[in-house]
């Protein structure tokens, strides 16, 4: 309930702070109404490539063990956490230049490792256990590393470091430093498609490509598909399914990483509870899309980017989450399948 | 099937399984000889396909299991499969959907010949041409008897050196039935293919099987030539219906 709680109040807090700056924005007399409608699209789009790369995660995890992995958004936050302490203890925001961009993907690829490793121990210790154990022991299990996920997230926060401001406040938003400078990139009119938009798209789209082909062609991610549909079969033809599940966390993870660097330099700020908003996000993307469809989460994640934004701009900021939760309740009760998910399990 | 005495292939000695508290396998002994094709019949919940998940190491089990000399009864299922003996399981199991070809790919998983597993696709469509026709077809939408085709030409895809296949015929029509038995009785024999066969269908197992072992509630009851169980008053009057 504590955590209920506080995270009613982050996201209150959060959807009045972005009201303030959209009205701001909105009224300021200076823009026509098509700029605010394709700045509300950049960002929009911006926002959902980050949350389907996010909701990739949920989806390729929920389609091989059946599991919404409730830990996934706090893995991203600690994904975070861990990205602003090597970026603090480096000094990579001082490099600059074409140092700078090595540091950022140093940063980036750093980022996804960790994720990736912290989600592959996850699957060990906490689900690998319930195999055979009812879906719901599953989902408890999976919330209690939620749990732990987001101590540990405010554990790190209070570390003496100087970008967690010398560990004064554990549980205060953190400043990320801007590794990407915020000048336009291309401007249309007044409006702004930045350079961290640009590092968006650079970064979430061909990690999408490349997830598709493994997906698709590699025989890992063939042998996924095949666990996903039928492990027993899977496991009579030689395949290790275990190996199968770890390495599906592993990338999972990885994505998610890639996804919180982009994300904290997107926000410019980093909390303990950013883990919850992350992951809600992404989770009501995949369902969107359709729960265990790849292709469905990435399109998930773009509506559910741009009615965030457009909800933002057209309605208020403080109904967006209404808003989007609205959007769930009616998938789950008129289409639980989502958009592209299939009718029903074929059973042979 | 004369010869002096050999050893056996597959040697499953005093087989127990238990779901949760009820044994269901109380001590099954089977040998399976090279070249041979066994058959495994009993009625409904006899154990037949219990004892082939015990084997292929999906089911926990205790008792020995060899396998070529090995002893396999620890071993995890991949492993079990790398040695040479694979399954067709109950039901077809075949990945729906994957389509026809990524469903034999996934067959040949433990190889990395990718020569010698096209060229085992060619042979494996050969063996059943209508695999060919429905090549990029999910596997979900074939029918009951062309899955069958496919889940034992995946299962070929390996090269095991044993098969064990669970109740081909079940819910196929009568003419794929017997183009399955056909390609089983004359193409995979005649290959030097060791096969045990689980069946309901024990007339037309014990036709086509060198020996034969009856499974009644959990034990085998009776062992014997495919031709000498034919005969069997026993067998006669609970399996073969007359």
């Amino acid at each position: 309930m504590v955590r209920a709680v506080a995270a009613v109040e982050m996201l209150a807090t959060c959807a009045l702070s972005r009201a303030d700056s959209v009205a701001a924005f909105a009224h300021d007399g200076a823009l026509s109404s098509w700029e605010v409608f394709g700045q509300q699209l950049v960002t929009g789009l911006s926002n959902g490539m980050i949350i389907a790369l996010i909701a990739i995660g949920y989806t390729m995890v929920y389609g091989i063990i059946e599991l919404i992995n409730f830990a996934h958004g706090d893995l991203c936050m600690l994904g975070a956490f861990f990205a602003l302490t090597v970026v603090g203890a480096l000094g990579v925001d001082q490099w600059g230049g074409a140092g700078g961009t090595a540091g950022l993907v140093m940063v980036l690829v750093g980022t996804a490792a960790f994720c990736g490793s912290l989600n592959w121990s996850i699957n060990w210790l906490a689900y690998r256990p319930l195999r055979k154990a009812s879906k719901l022991s599953l989902l408890v299990s999976a919330i209690g590393a939620s749990f732990i996920l987001v101590n540990l997230g405010l554990f790190w926060g209070g570390l003496p470091m100087d970008v967690f401001a010398g560990g004064t406040s554990s549980a205060a938003p953190k400043a990320f430093p801007a590794l990407v400078s915020s000048d336009p990139a291309a401007q249309i009119g007044d409006v702004i498609y930045s350079r961290t938009d640009f590092l968006v798209l650079c970064v979430t789209l061909p990690l999408m490509v490349a997830l598709t082909y493994l997906v698709r062609y590699t025989k890992l991610g063939k042998a996924m598909r095949a666990v996903a549909q039928n492990p027993t079969a899977a496991a009579l033809m030689g395949i290790d399914v275990e190996r199968v599940i770890g390495a599906t966390f592993f990338i999972g993870g990885a994505l998610g990483g890639f996804a919180t660097v982009v994300y904290s330099l997107y926000n410019q700020t980093v909390s303990f509870q950013m883990g919850y908003r992350m992951g809600m996000d992404a989770f009501i993307a995949a369902v969107l899309g359709g729960i265990g469809n790849l292709p469905g989460a990435v399109l998930g994640g773009l509506l559910i980017g741009l009615i965030r934004s457009m909800s933002d701009g057209y309605i208020e900021a403080r109904w967006t989450n209404t808003v989007v939760f609205g959007i769930l309740i009616l998938i789950l009760v008129f289409r639980p399948s989502g958009l592209l998910g299939a009718k029903l399990r074929e059973k042979v | 099937m004369t010869d002096a005495p050999r050893t056996p292939l597959l040697r499953v000695h005093g087989l127990k399984c238990s779901y949760g508290q009820a044994e269901v396998l109380h001590g099954v002994d089977i040998d399976v000889f090279p070249g041979e094709i066994v058959s495994l019949i009993g009625a409904n919940g006899a154990g037949k396909s219990t004892t082939l998940m015990c084997i292929s190491r999906i089911n926990r089990a205790s008792g020995r299991i060899q396998f070529d000399g090995t002893d396999i009864s620890s071993m995890a299922p991949e492993h079990v499969v790398r040695r040479g003996l694979v399954q067709v399981p109950e039901g077809r199991r075949i990945f729906p959907r994957l389509t026809v070809r990524e469903n034999l790919e996934m067959g040949a998983f433990i190889r990395n010949d990718t020569d010698g597993i096209e060229a085992d696709v060619e042979r494996v469509c050969g063996m059943f041409p209508i695999l060919k026709q429905r090549f990029a077809q999910q596997g979900g939408t074939l029918s009951g008897g062309e899955q069958q085709m496919l889940a034992i030409g995946r299962a070929l895809m390996s090269r095991p050196r044993m098969l064990m296949m669970d109740e081909p015929s079940m819910g196929i029509a009568p003419i794929l039935v017997a183009q399955i038995f056909d390609t089983v009785k004359n193409v995979l024999r005649a290959q030097g293919m060791t096969i045990l066969l689980v069946e309901q269908n024990a007339n037309a197992a014990l036709r086509m099987s060198d020996r034969a072992y009856v499974l009644e509630t959990g034990n085998v009851v009776l062992t014997g030539t495919g031709e000498e169980l034919l005969r069997d008053e026993r067998v006669r009057a609970a399996y073969l219906g007359h």
